[in-house]
């Protein structure tokens, strides 16, 4: 019997092979021939008989800028949760370009294989400086082993740098994280997702409690960042939506009820119906 | 963090530790490996500085508790695991050193037998398979640091594989050493039942009792406190440092940018339980006893209490006050017996309410609005 057999039989535990470790390149790298990077497919996800998500479809292109938008309770973070691996679907599929199946990975599997996640509720280490959120954050390997002797290079420490010009924290940097306002936390988080380098980035509320100057200039952050990153934002507000510019994609009841440019949702007969109709 | 990473690694745990860090450490080895040994052996007993083998039995048994207090705060304060059953580990490597304690004594014993006087009053014929080995120092001393890192490696990759967490998981650390002190008091176990191990003679040949043997014992703990305090101040300075304080503050955050939370906690809290371990193996000799209570659960919540006294995640913070709470225990038991739970009880709400980042943070607030008064006299 193989060890592995071993573990599976009399443990009970499924070694996998591919998991621990996370070289990068070692296994899930990321295939976008068909230039989609993210394809979702009939996810249906319920607790306690209520469908969070109801045979959601929906593929991202790669590059692309996607704003979805719907009422509360239309599903949008129960999708963030399925694609990075926090809550895994009743049924249907989930794959990062065309190999990665994203229901089989763990949340920092899947953060690996290079999407990164802004949750709603700004998170960042607080008891850390500002430095040092963006350094734990940064793209390496990160087993318990390697950090144990880590240390940091120049090139490292300019990343960082450079991170912290872009996110507009350059005089912030020994600062506790825990003492920046609202916005900028906001930041920090979104420049702690550019440290970790990932393909697809998932934006969940990232302008809340932003000023309209701030909230301005993460849109332009945000369109610097398409092409060469895709990005799914959701977001209520509508002045940020359009400065965006992108597709958008309307969730309702847990599945698209429309898709295409601001103007032509903003008009569409059934959108007007489910934001106003109540 | 700083710049120049690459040096040694000997410089690299003395860097971790500021100026004042490393002068407390010289003045506590001084003390500790010169001054009070020179004091026990060199002054007559009725001399008023002359250290009496009491006082460096029981500073000796401090100190191991303060080995224990720092692992604590490692998993604690560091890492937001609180376990209240680490009183196992210090018995687990207290036991499997006793085990060759109690080889040692040969045929001194009462009963003038091979085996351990336990074993011949249950009646048995010869040593259970496990006890084998044990007459090797080096083996005890390997089982010191490979029990209590097994029990807790496997305990802890299940429970943190579960992510089981906060409440849940320290009712569950309780029950485990409440389930082994059970184990442990029962006679076919073959640890000597509720009387534990004791009447030790003596260690690699020396008598146990001697002056000289009492000291070595009492140095060794001496440099074991000060080697954990460096390497854990090391450690909390390390980039597994960060992440491991990370992921007590967002643990969702630490996922989400790639790092596997399972595998930081499963070494610190195996760490934690080989120093545990290995203060219990200090512990046994100069105590001169090992029994189940020592896996009582009201022993692990006391651990917990000096940590949260001295002040959690400060690392000098544990080791003041397991002296602290366990001076005044020791004062308060021989005077008044009675009020050390009620004293205990009333030092713990204090201490909860009022000092939040325990004595430590009291000292640095009082420090701070003295430089203040003093700047604004000037």
């Amino acid at each position: 019997m193989s060890a592995k057999e071993f573990f599976r039989k009399v443990i009970g535990i499924e070694i996998d092979e591919n998991a621990p470790g996370y070289k990068p390149g070692r296994r899930n790298t990321l295939d976008l021939s068909h230039n989609v990077i993210l394809y979702l497919e009939d996810i249906t996800v319920s607790f306690d008989g209520f469908k969070a998500l109801n045979k959601l479809s929906l593929a991202i292109d790669a590059g692309e800028l996607r704003c979805i938008i719907g009422p509360n309770g239309a599903g949008k973070t129960t999708m963030m949760d399925v694609i990075t691996g926090k809550t895994r679907p009743d049924s249907g599929t989930a794959f990062f370009g065309q190999t990665i199946d994203l229901t089989r990975l763990s949340e920092p599997e899947i953060a690996h294989t290079g999407i990164g996640r802004k949750f709603q509720k700004p998170t960042i280490f607080e008891q850390h400086s500002v430095f040092e959120n963006l350094e734990l954050a940064m793209k390496t390997d990160k087993s318990a082993s390697t950090s144990l002797f880590a240390w940091l290079g120049d090139d490292e420490r300019d990343r960082i740098a450079d991170t912290l010009r872009q996110i507009r924290l350059n005089g912030e940097a020994d600062r506790p994280a825990g003492l920046l306002s609202h916005g900028q936390k906001q930041w920090l988080e979104i420049g702690m997702l550019l440290m970790q380098e990932p393909k697809l980035l998932l934006l969940d509320e990232p302008v809340a409690g932003m000023t309209d100057d701030e909230t301005m200039r993460t849109a332009e952050l945000f369109v610097s960042l398409a092409g060469k990153h895709s990005l799914v934002v959701v977001e209520h507000d509508m002045a940020f939506v359009k400065a965006l510019g992108g597709k958008v994609t309307v969730l309702h009841e847990g599945s698209v009820l429309a898709e295409g440019d601001l103007d032509a949702v903003q008009n569409d007969q059934r959108v007007i119906e489910v934001y106003l109709g109540r | 963090m700083k710049a120049t990473m690459r040096e040694p690694f000997i410089f690299r745990f003395f860097s971790a530790l500021d100026a004042r860090s490393r002068i407390a450490l010289g003045v506590f080895l001084a003390v500790t490996l010169l001054a009070i040994p020179a004091l026990h052996l060199m002054l007559p007993p009725e001399s008023a500085f002359h250290v009496s083998t009491y006082a460096i039995t029981l500073l000796g048994k401090i100190m191991c508790y303060a080995i224990v207090a720092v692992a604590m705060d490692l998993i604690w304060g560091f890492g937001g695991i609180l376990s209240l059953g680490h009183g196992i580990f210090f018995a687990l490597g207290g036991y499997a050193f006793g085990m060759y304690l109690m080889r040692q004594i040969g045929r001194d014993g009462s009963y003038h037998a091979d085996l351990p006087d336990f074993m011949v009053f249950l009646d048995w014929k010869e040593l259970p398979w496990y006890w084998h080995g044990s007459d090797s120092f080096w083996w005890a001393a390997a089982l010191v640091v490979l029990v209590p890192a097994v029990v807790a490696f496997i305990f802890g990759f299940f429970a943190f594989r579960s992510r089981i967490k906060g409440v849940y998981f320290s009712i569950i650390t309780q029950a485990l050493t409440y389930a082994a002190m059970l184990l442990f008091f029962r006679n076919e176990t073959g640890f000597g039942g509720n009387n534990g191990f004791t009447d030790f003679k003596r260690i690699l040949g020396y008598s146990i009792t001697s002056s000289e043997t009492r000291l070595v014992l009492f140095g060794l703990t001496a440099l074991m406190l000060a080697a954990t305090f460096i390497f854990a101040s090391w450690l909390v300075r390390s980039k597994y440092g960060r992440v491991l304080t990370a992921i007590r503050d967002a643990e969702s955050r630490v996922m989400f940018i790639g790092y596997n939370p399972l595998w930081f906690k499963l070494f610190v809290w195996t760490l934690s339980a080989v120093l545990c371990g290995i203060a219990g193996a200090l512990y046994v000799p100069q105590v001169g006893i090992i029994n189940p209570s020592e896996m009582s659960v009201a022993n692990s919540i006391e651990i917990a209490i000096w940590v949260a006294v001295g002040g959690r995640g400060t690392l000098i913070g544990p080791i003041v006050g397991a002296f602290v709470v366990n001076l005044a225990k020791s004062w308060f038991t021989v005077s008044f017996p009675e009020y050390w739970l009620f004293f205990l009880g009333l030092l713990f709400i204090v201490v909860t309410l009022l000092l939040p980042h325990g004595l430590v943070g009291l000292w640095k607030t009082l420090w701070k609005t003295l430089r203040k008064s003093q700047g604004a006299q000037a």
